[in-house]
């Protein structure tokens, strides 16, 4: 559910700390209805251009604290509310080059009464400006 | 068509849920549409509207009863979920569920709501644990059946004997209409063509499905494999297969089953994928039979509408949840002998 709402494509950018291109940026939504504990959000699988990202490459920003995606494990309390953009950063030195880029997207939700969890899927091309 | 009787009409908050994931409607102008719509009642998920629940604070409760005041609703049901997989590595203790869900009651208090929707993976030990803090905060705890799932199934059996032995008030179900699908979403069977399924494959599920024909295993949370083998033999592919398990998990549960359990079911959620105009049906569940059921049988609580339309048709239609909500009050209102 939700699928072609997860990638924000607003939010679609390079990331520039001092005077250097880390890496890029996009919004990402779950695809759920209801908020949930971050722990409850599993592996997100990402592809730039067909190329695999590494899931230990990113992080999140959502309701205003960053955590590493491969560690949202570690956070049963904090929560990622219904519909909310959580920003994620891909460490890529150089960033990406300017113009059209796809991006392919599956989100796990390790959802206790679903067995096995679910995921979700969006797939979009997006255009950085430079 | 004027049969006395005690059923009111509510709708759940979830039915909005499209607009307000995109921010279209603030929760304030959900409440104030069900106004507009004339529905008396209304129950919310906490996880999907409230900030930061459970951790309710104090000036969203104060916001929450000014609206009540401003807008003249009544809270009737809050749902709750028992996320008992959170912490890393290792499932909830009893006492960590029994916090849980003692927060949810407590919750629940707070907003005026008078049932929990409890969500059906709570274990009977946990409910009649919970009864002295229902009874407490008078709050029922209405554990929900859902398809595929229904009053005969052996976890409802099991709540039932504990219903029995009990004999509180507090301890009861609510049950989603959902197991009364009697046709497969027409929004469901077209979402499948639309995600790329051979239309033969497609109209051989709904046949299948409306005749209760489908080669099928309908075990809650088990894969269909007879019908994945199916699909695959018509020439299917493992998107199709995913489609169709979310497209036809639905039951017609047998309706003569109410009379017997209606004693212990206090909330009712009136799931709905389409409502057709200008008939007001429902696509796919019969309220015209389960309605005059549910009157004959003395259900007294809320049928709260749960529009659940919108994940079947977003990927290619702009969802107007105010348009199937209102629907479906118009044919609750018909049925109950309102007009």
């Amino acid at each position: 559910m939700y699928d072609k709402y997860l990638i924000v494509g607003e939010e679609f950018k390079n990331v520039v700390e001092g005077s250097k291109v880390t890496g890029f940026q996009f919004g990402l939504r779950l695809p759920y209805y209801r908020g949930v504990v971050c722990s409850l959000v599993g592996r997100t699988k990402l592809t730039v251009d067909g190329e695999s990202i590494p899931w230990e490459a990113m992080t999140v920003t959502i309701g205003g604290k960053t955590i590493k995606m491969a560690e949202l494990e570690n956070e049963p309390e904090h929560k990622w509310e219904f519909g909310n953009i959580g920003i994620v950063k891909v460490e890529k030195p150089g960033g990406l080059k300017p113009g059209g880029h796809r991006l392919q997207l599956e989100q796990e939700m390790k959802i206790s009464y679903v067995p096995g969890g679910f995921w979700g899927h969006d797939e979009k091309v997006l255009n950085l400006v430079g | 068509m004027s049969q006395k009787h005690n059923i009111k009409r509510g709708v759940s908050l979830y039915s909005f849920q499209e607009e307000f994931f995109l921010r279209k409607m603030t929760l304030e102008d959900i409440i104030a549409t069900t106004q507009k719509l004339g529905i008396p009642g209304f129950e919310i998920i906490g996880d999907q509207m409230i900030p930061n629940y459970p951790y309710i604070s104090d000036d969203f409760v104060k916001q929450w009863h000014g609206w009540m005041d401003k807008y003249e609703r009544t809270p009737v049901c809050l749902d709750m979920f028992l996320d008992w997989n959170k912490y890393k590595g290792r499932v909830m203790t009893d006492d960590e569920r029994l916090e849980s869900v003692s927060k949810d009651i407590v919750n629940a208090n707070k907003l005026g709501c008078t049932v929990i929707r409890m969500i059906h993976d709570v274990q009977p030990e946990l409910l009649e644990k919970l009864e002295p803090s229902a009874r407490k905060y008078n709050v029922k705890l209405a554990l929900e059946i859902h398809a595929p799932s229904y009053y005969d199934s052996p976890h409802e059996q099991r709540l039932i004997e504990l219903f029995r032995r009990v004999q509180s008030p507090y301890l009861c179900f609510t049950l989603d209409m959902g197991v009364f699908t009697k046709k497969i979403p027409r929004v469901a069977t077209e979402r499948f063509v639309r995600e790329g399924m051979k239309r033969e494959i497609a109209e051989y599920i709904a046949k299948g499905y409306n005749t209760g024909t489908l080669p099928s295993s309908h075990e809650l949370g088990k894969p269909n494999t007879a019908l994945n083998d199916k699909i695959l033999a018509m020439g299917g592919r493992k998107e199709d297969i995913f489609w169709a398990m979310m497209g036809s998990h639905g039951i017609f549960g047998d309706p003569s089953l109410l009379k017997e359990y209606i004693p212990h079911t206090s909330h009712i959620h009136g799931k709905c994928y389409e409502i057709m105009v200008p008939e007001y049906r429902e696509y796919s569940i019969p309220y015209e039979d389960i309605v005059p059921l549910l009157i004959e049988g003395g259900y007294s609580g809320y049928i709260d509408t749960e529009y659940e339309g919108n994940r079947w048709i977003q990927d290619a239609f702009e969802v107007d949840s105010t348009e199937q909500v209102r629907r479906h009050q118009v044919m609750l209102k018909q049925l109950l002998g309102e007009e």
